[in-house]
């Protein structure tokens, strides 16, 4: 973690005002107040929100501010109030509805998949449906297999939807007030992992726009694309290269869809050498899709066939040693790079 | 009604019952409100066009001019009109696949509705939703949907919708009234359970008219649902009002579900209708119906609503043969221009693969607009 805290990003605050440094979860949760001051049209839904304070704190103090008829505790019932959320986002409601965990919305994959990414097309453009479905997503708490899913691959798969995963507090609040104001759908993927993790905020309001990837780290070598909590473990993995004398150049995308392929493209032509990090599973997933499309767009440009590291192929195991081994982390990453360096 | 024993019903789960008591449940019904003459003549009027659409789409479904999956509301026309005439206009609407007869009833002009199970950029949808996908925005009809039961939680976000926008943005009382339709078999989805969970903790406005025609697709109800002869029963689980109604008399439709309407518009609870009908031709058009038998089938035409009303108006000299005539004309004409119209309307041009999918441009995709229809009636 100490990685991206080292890596400066005031090129990003640039007129932005001063920036205090605040956790991920409060990112969130400036974001979603601030558009909830904004825009009453705006409410937040799910389990254990209001009265608890959010299974994992990130809607603390919300029900104080908004009341319960904008803050909205559900019971246990993903796909009754998933569905919901999207009929009134259909009526012109702008819901955030919160999944404790990604993996809950598996038994909502019909109202989230089936509904409200095809209801702007099947109705012919009559009812879009502008709702936010956020939550935590992906393994590293030993929870075993069934609370620990990358949903990434799965969802991003469909098209209506919009999927954005940010690796820090600054990306995080920056992308979920445009995930908001959005008028379509968006998946926005946190990370457990990450909830606590600081980072630079500016006080002033600021937005940013889905589709544009950040550079974390300038390199000549190769270049390694990631999202999410796996952008870290590229940065403590360029920083262990960095001392054999390889340079990597760091991108992450932000958002999965839409996918910013003209900084990746620009970099790989630069770089001629590509690694992906994805922490979802190898088939068919953002992985697969970034190898294909750098073969195609970049053939020319490539020293290497584009290396992909991913979560092993496996169900995520409860011990420890085994859930580390399974998710990329730095030695993987760092093993992927020396074999497309050293090859090319 | 022929005095004939009444086959075996469908409705009947462990105990059998017959026609007679299927349609005249043991519930209250309320008072049957004055209906002008003239709103009576509309409704008979609205139950042909129905009728008489469906006929049209079997015979272009057999034409191959209808493509996919195509479920037609033949025998059922007297719930569509009867819970529509119990709404207001800014009431919200969703529905199940079953369709045409509530966007027919809620006032989708019927060449809308034809062009868009012809594919054609007319259509209701730009072609682009077909049979089960009727959307319209200007009549607060939210769709038709294909996935059984899935409307029942989006039935209930539409309540929640207007219950937000009444009270919380615009600060007054919630003042409109959702009508969500399903299907008996959609009783045996999730979906359902959790949408009425819902809508009875968040004292949602939505009432939930279980169009019971006795099959889930070839399942007859008692094979398929527990308390298969009393669904009210699921209601009751859910804290939430169960009504039973015989939906093959449209006044018995209206009368009941004005009432119930009335009632949710004033306390903002949820209910639950059972409301007994039967499909007179197969789940969709490729079902050839071997589950029942031919004699059950009749006694249900026998008691056909559309009849039932023509009889009732000649009764009270409210209606002429000849006016009859001339107004079952009318809709024959009505409803063979909407046909003519969609055949004439152009399929959807390429352009519109890539249109619709996000409202925002980005990479291929070149945003959206409302269709045609839309459009004709600003």
């Amino acid at each position: 973690m100490t990685a991206l805290a080292a890596t400066p990003l005031s090129g990003l605050l640039d007129g932005v005002g001063t920036a205090r440094e605040i956790e991920f979860r409060d990112a969130i949760r400036e974001a979603m107040s601030e558009e909830m001051r904004r825009d009453k049209r705006v409410f937040l839904m799910g389990e254990e929100v209001a009265h608890y304070n959010g299974a994992y704190k990130v809607s603390r103090g919300m029900l104080d501010e908004f009341g319960p008829r904008r803050i909205i505790d559900t019971p246990i019932s993903e796909s009754g109030f998933a569905g919901l959320a999207i009929g009134a986002a259909m009526l012109g409601l702008r819901p955030i509805v919160e999944f404790m965990s990604w993996s809950f919305s598996l038994v909502a994959a019909d109202p989230i998949l089936n509904h409200a990414p095809k209801m702007l097309y099947m109705s012919g453009g009559q009812f879009g449906c502008p709702i936010v479905i956020r939550g935590n997503n992906g393994a590293g708490g030993q929870l075993g297999s069934t609370h620990s899913w990358c949903v990434e691959a799965m969802y991003s798969n469909v098209p209506g939807l919009k999927m954005a995963m940010p690796s820090n507090p600054y990306d995080a609040k920056g992308l979920m007030k445009t995930a908001i104001r959005d008028d379509d759908p968006v998946f926005f993927l946190e990370n457990e992992r990450l909830l606590s993790f600081k980072g630079h905020v500016p006080e002033a309001e600021y937005f940013l726009p889905f589709g544009k990837a950040a550079v974390r780290r300038v390199g000549s070598d190769v270049t390694l694309l990631s999202w999410g909590r796996p952008v870290h473990f590229c940065l403590e993995a360029a920083e262990a290269l960095a001392k054999d004398g390889i340079s990597c150049e760091v991108i992450d995308g932000r958002t999965i869809r839409p996918m910013d392929w003209d900084t990746l493209f620009a970099s790989v032509r630069k770089t001629n050498c590509c690694v992906v990090v994805d922490q979802s599973w190898s088939f068919a997933s953002p992985g697969s899709e970034v190898a294909a499309q750098v073969s195609l767009h970049c053939f020319d440009d490539l020293d290497h066939p584009v290396a992909r590291v991913h979560s092993d192929d496996v169900p995520a195991p409860y011990a420890f040693n085994l859930e580390q081994e399974m998710l990329p982390n730095a030695r993987k990453i760092c093993e992927a790079v020396r074999a497309v360096v050293r090859r090319a | 009604m022929s005095t004939a024993k009444p086959p075996a019903s469908p409705y009947s789960g462990s105990k059998a019952t017959d026609l007679a008591s299927h349609l005249s449940p043991a519930a209250r019904t309320p008072k049957r409100p004055e209906i002008s003459a003239t709103t009576l003549k509309q409704w008979l009027r609205e139950m042909f066009l129905i009728r008489e659409f469906e006929v049209r789409c079997m015979q272009a479904y057999q034409d191959k001019k209808i493509g996919g999956f195509c479920h037609v509301y033949i025998g059922q026309e007297a719930v569509a009109v009867g819970c529509v005439a119990a709404l207001q206009h800014r009431d919200p609407l969703v529905t199940a696949y079953r369709d045409h007869g509530h966007a027919l009833a809620r006032g989708m002009a019927p060449k809308h509705c034809m062009a868009e199970m012809f594919g054609r950029i007319g259509g209701c949808a730009k072609g682009k939703g077909g049979s089960m996908h009727m959307f319209d925005k200007a009549n607060n009809l939210f769709g038709g949907h294909g996935i059984v039961g899935a409307q029942c939680p989006l039935g209930a976000g539409l309540a929640f919708g207007t219950k937000y926008e009444d009270e919380v943005i615009n600060g007054g009382k919630s003042d409109r009234v959702t009508m969500c339709f399903l299907g008996d078999g959609a009783l045996n989805q999730g979906a359902f359970h959790e949408a009425m969970n819902l809508a009875g903790l968040l004292d949602l406005p939505v009432i939930y008219v279980v169009e019971n025609n006795g099959y889930s697709m070839g399942t007859a109800i008692e094979r398929g649902t527990t308390m298969g002869h009393r669904i009210i029963a699921k209601a009751e689980g859910y804290g939430i009002e169960g009504v039973e109604v015989d939906g093959m008399d449209v006044l018995n439709v209206y009368a009941s579900m004005k009432d119930l309407v009335d009632r949710c518009r004033a306390t903002s609870r949820p209910a639950m209708v059972d409301m007994r009908t039967y499909r007179y031709k197969g789940h969709s058009m490729s079902d050839p119906r071997k589950y029942r038998t031919r004699e059950e089938e009749e006694q249900y035409e026998a008691n056909d609503p559309i009849g039932k009303l023509e009889k009732h108006l000649k009764q009270a000299k409210l209606l002429t043969d000849a006016e009859q005539e001339k107004m079952y004309d009318a809709v024959r004409e009505e409803v063979r221009a909407g046909v003519a119209w969609a055949e004439a309307s152009p399929v959807p041009s390429m352009d519109e693969l890539y249109h619709d999918v996000y409202v925002e441009r980005w990479g291929p995709y070149t945003g959206t607009s409302l269709p045609l229809m839309l459009r004709e009636n600003q």
